[in-house]
């Protein structure tokens, strides 16, 4: 059997082989780790939208009030963690060079299956730690160029991935932000109304859990919010979130339980 | 059994070895203009790269032959990207690959079987026009810092001192690449540039081919 050399276009098994003490991983399970919280994510007419909380708690305790769990991977893609924030961002990071380097190396970006399959590794690498109760999880949705839609996926501690077709959450909220996003999704929403409805939800989670932050009008602290779609991902400025904030906060001071439903 | 060679004859014949390789190769300039640093290679192929990026600010290029400059730019994105994960992106610079390269070359045209039959240039983009830094890494590994121009492949000394005449780091990137193509002499042309002020944090960019054409 003929082996072709080895010249592999990725950076994670270069890293295995050359420094594997810069893998994001830890050595021991009794450290008090710090947790980030509710990612939620939807499809709207133009494509996808994430937006997470900026909570990190460590047990009951809050650890960080502004802590960033939302980033884009690359130009068509968004990568949301929640879990052990320490191995979380590192992977985050890890994985964004992954994308990077495959396109320098091969001339051509991956295809979105690809990435998400790529990131499906990277969580199964972390498996034993998952294990000891360093979990992390992520949310990846981004725009497909060639099925030209926004597409969206979720995973669960074993690697697995699943797509998603309308909304998704993950984090500590999870249960309760989707339950408000199962009344707010709207498909053929806009950006704004899509964005409008996501912040609903991490209001609603923030409301029933008490890891996850809500929109921190005092403190000026708001979700982060990135969209894909044709025109790539780009990241919602403050005064936007805000703006959006404020209406639904007093909103809600009328209607503690948000927008009304119609049960019939 | 064994003839004595003089080390200035075996080093005298390595490099006139790889000399020959690279002067076969077409030529790629790598030149200063306004807005950043343009890259035009004489390429026929539009699948086989002779300028590519390494990184946020980084670019290569290379003439010779094609396997060994191949892995070498690989060799380089790992260097870069490794670096960049491990300390901070902004750790990565120029002329730390350039003196990778350089020791690589170097190595290779004393130690090993046979001398690398390339020659390379690492470009990088500054902040401003000050910052910008062009190396030249030959085949013996030695390496120069160019001001706003390097050649290298076959007939570079003479495309060298056609663009020198007049050159003019302020022109726009039509001008230099029409310089370039004039001194080049070639209908197909390769082009990239590392362009300045865009809002991206990568600013390599290959010019399409329809970009290429309208100059």
């Amino acid at each position: 059997m003929t082996h072709l050399p080895d010249a592999s276009p990725s950076f994670v098994e270069y890293l295995r082989r050359v420094a594997p003490d810069t893998l994001p991983r830890v050595a021991t399970d009794a450290l008090p780790a710090v947790h980030g919280t509710t990612i939620v994510a939807a499809r709207y007419r133009d494509g996808v939208v994430m937006a997470g909380d900026r909570r990190a708690t460590m047990g009951s305790a809050i650890a960080m009030r502004d802590i960033e769990k939302v980033f884009s991977a690359d130009e068509q893609s968004i990568i949301g963690v929640a879990g052990v924030a320490g191995v979380a961002i590192e992977l985050v990071r890890l994985f964004q060079v992954e994308l990077e380097h495959f396109e320098k190396v091969e001339g051509v970006g991956l295809s979105f299956d690809g990435k998400a399959n790529r990131l499906g590794a990277l969580i199964r690498g972390n498996l034993t730690q998952a294990m000891q109760g360093l979990v992390v999880l992520p949310l990846f949705i981004g725009w497909d160029d060639r099925a030209d839609r926004g597409r969206m996926f979720s995973y669960d501690a074993t690697g697995g991935r699943y797509e998603e077709q309308e909304y998704t959450t993950v984090g500590s909220g999870a249960a309760f932000a989707r339950g408000a996003l199962k009344k707010l999704y709207d498909p053929e929403a806009d950006e704004r109304a899509a964005v409008a409805a996501l912040l609903q939800s991490l209001y609603d989670a923030a409301d029933d859990d008490s890891a996850t932050s809500g929109l921190d009008l005092t403190r000026g602290i708001f979700p982060l919010v990135m969209r894909a779609s044709a025109d790539g991902v780009a990241r919602w400025s403050e005064a936007g979130v805000r703006e959006l904030a404020e209406a639904i906060v007093a909103a809600r001071a009328g209607r503690p339980d948000g927008p009304r439903g119609y049960a019939l | 059994m064994n003839f004595y060679v003089s080390p200035e004859q075996l080093m005298q014949d390595r490099a006139e070895f790889a000399r020959k390789g690279i002067s076969r190769g077409r030529a790629v300039a790598v030149l200063r203009y306004a807005g950043g640093i343009v890259m035009v290679a004489d390429n026929h192929s539009t699948t086989l790269n002779k300028v590519s990026e390494i990184y946020d600010r980084i670019g290569f290029a290379a003439v010779g032959r094609y396997n060994e400059f191949e892995a070498l730019r690989i060799a380089g994105i790992r260097h870069a990207d490794l670096r960049g994960y491990a300390y901070d992106r902004r750790d990565v610079t120029g002329r730390s690959l350039a003196g990778a390269y350089s020791q690589q070359l170097g190595g290779a045209f004393s130690g090993a079987e046979k001398p690398f039959e390339v020659e390379l240039i690492v470009a990088e983009l500054g902040e401003s026009g000050e910052g910008d830094v062009i190396y030249r890494i030959s085949y013996d590994g030695v390496i120069t810092e160019e001001d706003d121009l390097a050649v290298i492949g076959g007939d570079a000394e003479r495309i060298t001192a056609q663009l020198r005449g007049g050159l003019d780091p302020q022109a726009s990137l039509g001008e230099a690449l029409a310089r370039a193509r004039e001194a080049l002499s070639s209908s197909s042309l390769e082009v990239a540039v590392l362009e300045r002020g865009t809002a991206r944090r990568r600013v390599f960019r290959r010019l399409t081919a329809d970009e290429v054409a309208r100059g």
